[in-house]
């Protein structure tokens, strides 16, 4: 069942955002982008804190687009989750049944049984300041939760913490967003983020959708540069005859798909292999390449070729001691057929 | 290497210890002479001298009273000028703080333009209410609160804008109305700013002369306050100017601490 049905059009500046989203009851869908893609900004427009300039945003098939963020019936986990900094953790995670006209008693009650789901029972009386980076995320998440919200909403809910606690806070935030009836919404610039927490990746570039899908299909098929570099591929725009993809810089790719019209070709850095002289024998796509950028990548090298196309290239650091990898040094670029991916670009 | 905000390293530039020693000894030095000339003798008698009493218990009761009217009119405006963006804004502001260049003297003389018979309200004030404003206490309470609340304001407005207005956004989405938020959010986040706003304004209502001559004249039991009592008695008594004086720095010093302890300290 459809629970949220939004086109956002609103203006921040001379930046336009004009973003169409669904979500089903139950889902958690992650905004993707770079920054200033104007993810926040169409947070923000669901929230009511920046108005909407055209457009409508349905929630159970209401228009709330006219309604203060009072009476969306939302909840918002801001990136520095913005606690009040003179209640305690109880009292901010209770302000939210308060407004709705719950009792004090009642609503500390429900606001303890929230921290205590959060595993934070003994940091109750704790005010904002005394939490730590995980703590004050999770504070943040159940003073959100608190009052049953239709929609949650979720700024970069992982930035502000250290690498050893996001990596807790994401798993617990996982089982958290799992058990929200309602519609989660999540803006992130991590892919990591987004892949493990959403059902389904918007991926959102200069104020527009540029590609919806879930996880495994977004990291197979990218379909910008940027959702490309995201996932480490190398990904060229064509136009495809069979298993032969003529790609913009002049250069033909023949590939194990075959796929007709203007396509994609996609394939990783690990699939090219360098070789000091044109090679012969069985990868048939090869061409000529100069070494421009060379940086260790984890246990390989990861080369940067100019050329007919840019490429990227992982290869061991035996093979990169053998090459010479001097930059301006003219190489050989090979992919086998098999490695490579080739898809439509339409649809 | 020490951070240039670090605890000093025990030397302090001449340039300033010297005007800053000057300047400490000019502030204190009228504090010194009061002292020295009071009649500490026959102090106990004279503080029990008719009218002293009444004068410093005006004098508190009133500067409270404008403090309160400064408190409930003017934290919506400094709210109104920290927060909403309305034609002519600046205008207001330059308007709230017009009382802080004005000699209270003209302050005064403005009042009873509005306020005396054939004022601008006054008349109307009579007339529907039988209603005299001008020479009564309530005279002083208005006097005090027109020359006292631009304090207020200004140091409300400093810290409405200091505070970040995104914790309004936070209660809006957990279902916070904007009066709800401001009550429950908003003004705890801003409340040092506003006790010592309160404090000054009171400090300002308590000392205030010139507006209070002008528009509540000088009647003792009513709106005789210290300060008016202290320049009659100079004329008559020096004496028991000195010991009114005194009695006035002694009661503020004592008040302002208190709240200081109650209400300034930093947790």
């Amino acid at each position: 069942m459809t629970l949220l049905d939004a086109h956002l059009v609103a203006s921040l500046g001379a930046f336009r955002l004009d973003v169409a989203l669904t979500a089903d009851a139950g889902e958690v869908v992650a905004l993707l982008g770079p920054n200033g893609a104007g993810k926040t900004t169409a947070l923000r427009v669901l929230a009511g804190l920046h108005p909407i300039a055209g457009g409508h945003i349905r929630l159970g098939g209401t228009p709330i687009e006219g309604a203060p963020p009072h009476a969306r019936r939302i909840g918002v986990v801001f990136q520095d989750y913005l606690l009040f900094p003179h209640l305690t953790a109880l009292d901010n995670v209770a302000f939210g049944p308060r407004c709705q006209g719950i009792r004090r008693a009642e609503a500390r009650r429900r606001a303890g049984d929230w921290l205590a789901r959060m595993g934070l029972a003994d940091s109750a009386r704790a005010k904002p300041r005394q939490l730590s980076g995980g703590q004050a995320q999770r504070v943040a998440l159940a003073r959100a939760l608190a009052p049953q919200p239709t929609l949650l909403l979720l700024d970069e809910p992982l930035a502000a913490l250290d690498a050893r606690t996001r990596l807790d806070t994401r798993a617990h935030l996982r089982r958290h967003l799992a058990g929200h009836p309602g519609v989660t919404i999540l803006v992130t610039h991590d892919p990591v983020d987004a892949m493990i927490l959403a059902d389904r990746i918007v991926i959102v570039e200069q104020g527009r959708v540029v590609q919806t899908g879930d996880a495994a299909t977004v990291t197979r098929q990218p379909r910008t540069d940027y959702v490309a570099r995201l996932v480490g591929l190398n990904l060229y725009r064509g136009h495809g005859a069979g298993h032969a993809v003529a790609l913009t810089g002049g250069l033909t790719l023949t590939t194990a798909d075959v796929v007709d019209g203007q396509a994609f070709v996609a394939f990783p850095p690990s699939a090219v292999a360098l070789h000091p002289h044109a090679p012969t024998g069985s990868p048939r796509n090869t061409w000529p390449a100069t070494v421009d950028g060379v940086e260790r990548h984890g246990d390989h090298i990861r080369v940067h070729l100019t050329g007919p196309v840019e490429t990227a290239a992982d290869i061991t650091p035996a093979a990169a001691a053998d090459l010479d990898l001097a930059l301006g040094r003219q190489l050989w670029a090979a992919v086998k057929a098999a490695e490579t991916r080739a898809y439509p670009a339409s649809g | 290497m020490r951070g240039a905000s670090s605890a000093p390293t025990g030397r302090i530039p001449v340039a300033l210890a010297l005007p800053a020693a000057a300047g400490l000894t000019f502030l204190v030095l009228p504090l010194v002479g009061l002292l020295t000339r009071t009649p500490w003798s026959d102090l106990p008698a004279r503080l029990a001298a008719p009218g002293v009493l009444d004068a410093l218990r005006l004098s508190l009761g009133t500067a409270t009273a404008a403090t309160v009217v400064s408190v409930i009119l003017g934290v919506p405006l400094a709210w109104l000028l920290a927060r909403s963006s309305f034609p002519g804004r600046r205008v207001v502001r330059a308007l709230v703080t017009l009382p802080l260049v004005l000699p209270p003297v003209v302050g005064g003389v403005a009042l009873l333009l509005v306020f005396g018979r054939r004022g601008l309200l006054g008349g109307w004030l009579e007339n529907a209410f039988g209603v005299t404003v001008p020479f009564s206490t309530t005279a002083v309470v208005l006097a005090e609160a027109f020359v006292a609340m631009p304090f207020l304001v200004i140091s409300v407005e400093g810290a409405l804008r200091a505070a970040d207005a995104r914790y309004e956004e936070a209660a809006a989405t957990l279902g916070a109305t904007p009066w709800t938020a401001f009550r429950r959010i908003t003004l705890p986040l801003v409340l040092p700013g506003l006790a010592a706003g309160t404090v000054l304004c009171w400090a300002r209502a308590l000392g205030e002369f010139g507006a209070t001559i002008t528009f509540a004249g000088n009647f003792p039991g009513r709106t005789q306050t210290m300060p008016l009592a202290v320049y009659l008695a100079l004329e008559s008594d020096p004496a028991a100017a000195i010991v009114l004086s005194l009695l006035l720095l002694v009661v503020s010093v004592a008040i302002l601490a208190g709240l200081r302890e109650r209400w300034m300290s930093v947790p």
